[in-house]
């Protein structure tokens, strides 16, 4: 009795956890499959025409934009987390009060809804700063966004560091900041990388906060202090305007691509760097 | 003539008193073994001696550590005396890069940038370390790749590669079998020659086989300190005999 009453339950729990990986992975095609139905049929070449104008509405612009943010965003928030990662796990002391403040404010900071971001660069960076509408204020306030969460993984990265490392560097004599810069950060950059894609996706998804601050031109931007629209908001404002509905699927296919270019290309660089170590 | 001199040595790890009034010396050019069961301070004075400790927070020391008549503790760099004396960990702990690498890093620490003596110094350690002919062809391999014997034979030779005065090994056999086990004991035989070697170890077999002196700890004491034929033939104190004989620990 009490076996057949084990099997039951047994067999319950494998179809509740088979129904909620097939439900998953039922929505994931769904969404994929509309997109790529409703969009590649409008994937035409004026879709990719150098400059934009009404009628092509073309993505080149938008394209070129959303790697120049993403670029000029990393460069600001990598070393800073990167840094503030190495003082947080290497050189801080236990029991720091700093350290639980600067951990709190991190993890509260990666709750705050991207518009709260958005808000507050559109009133520091654009209005404050005047720097207007422009590359340069989009990327800062996005580097501000994305900072908790590249600072955490790196700080998780380097943490997961064997102490057994740092004991044999010190043992030979090596200082503190030799063992962190040859020893401890190289072991730790499949971490830090893993960080970094995330943040890149969040980059590249994102639309609250860019609106505020880099405006929504579409054109390449000639200098930092022009404005630009990323994909997604090149995507927001085509759906949103409601004359270009199609192309606005057809974009939603090339910034798909783009993710998963992204992800391919950042799985691969982090399995070369662990073979090398 | 005497590698350390440690004299009234006391070790506190926050409240807890880790190492009582530790005197000892401790003779050059000769292999001395800390025995004793765990958590009787054994592998706490072996990091003592490097001032590995300094980086336990919580960790205080009072009394006097010499080496070769040098106070370690009195403004000493702990780097250029981490580079005299070298340590070998009970876990083999290559750094995840390539066998070269893990050699020349030592050196490469202590400003020597040339690459032919780079390969001059990495070549005489790994033969010192008995593990040159294995890895002759393949330097340039990560050095995880190696098996486990052969990763603390390589942190042998990293070790050696700085030139130290004194090597501090802390159960270097530990976590090996048998024949690696044979064969680093081997080594050690034939580094004592250059080097004072003091080695902490579980095996008792181990501490007869290749050691000159032993010092038997308990409690954070040091109970017998003597040749090692003596220790282990006629020990003077009932707890030392209990202890060797296998009636505990």
């Amino acid at each position: 009795m009490m076996r057949r009453k084990r099997k039951t339950s047994e067999i319950l729990l494998g179809a509740v956890t088979w129904f909620a990986a097939a439900v998953t992975i039922g929505l994931l095609l769904l969404l994929v499959g509309f997109i790529l139905v409703r969009g590649v049929p409008h994937l035409k070449p004026s879709l990719f025409a150098l400059h934009y104008n009404s009628d092509n509405v073309s993505l080149v612009p938008a394209l070129i934009s959303t790697i120049v943010i993403a670029i000029v965003s990393l460069v600001i928030a990598v070393p800073l987390g990167v840094f503030a990662a190495i003082y947080l796990a290497e050189y801080a002391r236990r029991g720091n009060r700093a350290v639980a403040v600067i951990r709190m404010t991190t993890e509260t900071l990666s709750g705050i809804p991207s518009i709260v971001y958005g808000l507050f660069g559109g009133l520091f960076f654009v209005v404050f700063l005047g720097w207007g509408y422009s590359v340069l204020a989009g990327a800062a306030t996005l580097s501000i966004m994305i900072l908790p969460l590249v600072m955490r993984s790196a700080e998780e990265a380097l943490k997961s560091v064997p102490d057994t490392y740092r004991e044999g560097s010190f043992g030979l004599g090596a200082g503190k900041l030799r063992t962190v810069l040859r020893i401890v950060l190289p072991s730790a950059v499949p971490g830090i990388l893993a960080g970094v894609i995330l943040a890149v996706g969040r980059i590249v998804g994102e639309t609250a906060a860019l609106i505020y601050t880099a405006g929504t031109v579409a054109q390449i931007p000639g200098s930092p202090m022009q404005s630009a629209r990323t994909l997604s908001v090149h995507m927001y404002s085509l759906s949103s305007e409601g004359l270009h509905t199609d192309e606005g699927y057809a974009t939603a296919v090339v910034l798909l691509v783009v993710v998963v270019l992204i992800n391919a290309l950042s799985a691969r660089i982090a399995k070369r760097l662990g073979r090398r170590s | 003539m005497n590698c350390f001199e440690i004299k009234g040595l006391n070790l506190y790890y926050d409240k807890f008193h880790a190492l009582k009034n530790i005197d000892l010396e401790l003779e050059s050019g000769k292999i001395t073994a800390f025995i004793g069961p765990s958590g009787c301070g054994k592998s706490t004075l072996l990091k003592t001696l490097n001032r590995m400790n300094d980086l336990v927070e919580g960790c205080r020391i009072t009394g006097d550590v010499r080496l070769f008549g040098e106070d370690i503790y009195d403004d000493t760099d702990v780097n250029l005396l981490r580079r005299r004396v070298g340590m070998v960990f009970q876990k083999p702990n290559p750094f995840p890069m390539s066998i070269f690498d893990n050699v020349a890093y030592g050196p490469r620490t202590h400003g020597i940038k040339s690459r032919f003596e780079l390969g001059e110094i990495v070549e005489s350690s790994l033969r010192a370390a008995a593990i040159w002919d294995e890895v002759k062809d393949r330097l340039k391999k990560p050095a995880l790749s190696l098996s486990g014997g052969q990763q603390q034979r390589l942190c042998i030779a990293r070790a050696l590669a700085v030139s130290p005065e004194v090597l501090l090994m802390d159960e270097p056999t530990s976590a090996l079998d048998p024949i690696s086990t044979g064969k680093i004991e081997e080594l050690l035989l034939t580094l004592r020659e250059k080097y004072s070697i003091i080695i902490v170890t579980h095996n008792m077999q181990q501490a007869t086989r290749i050691s000159d002196s032993t010092a038997f700890f308990l409690l954070g004491e040091v109970i017998e300190y003597d040749s090692t034929e003596t220790v282990f033939a006629m020990p003077r104190d009932q707890r030392t005999e209990d202890y060797i004989t296998g009636r505990f620990g």
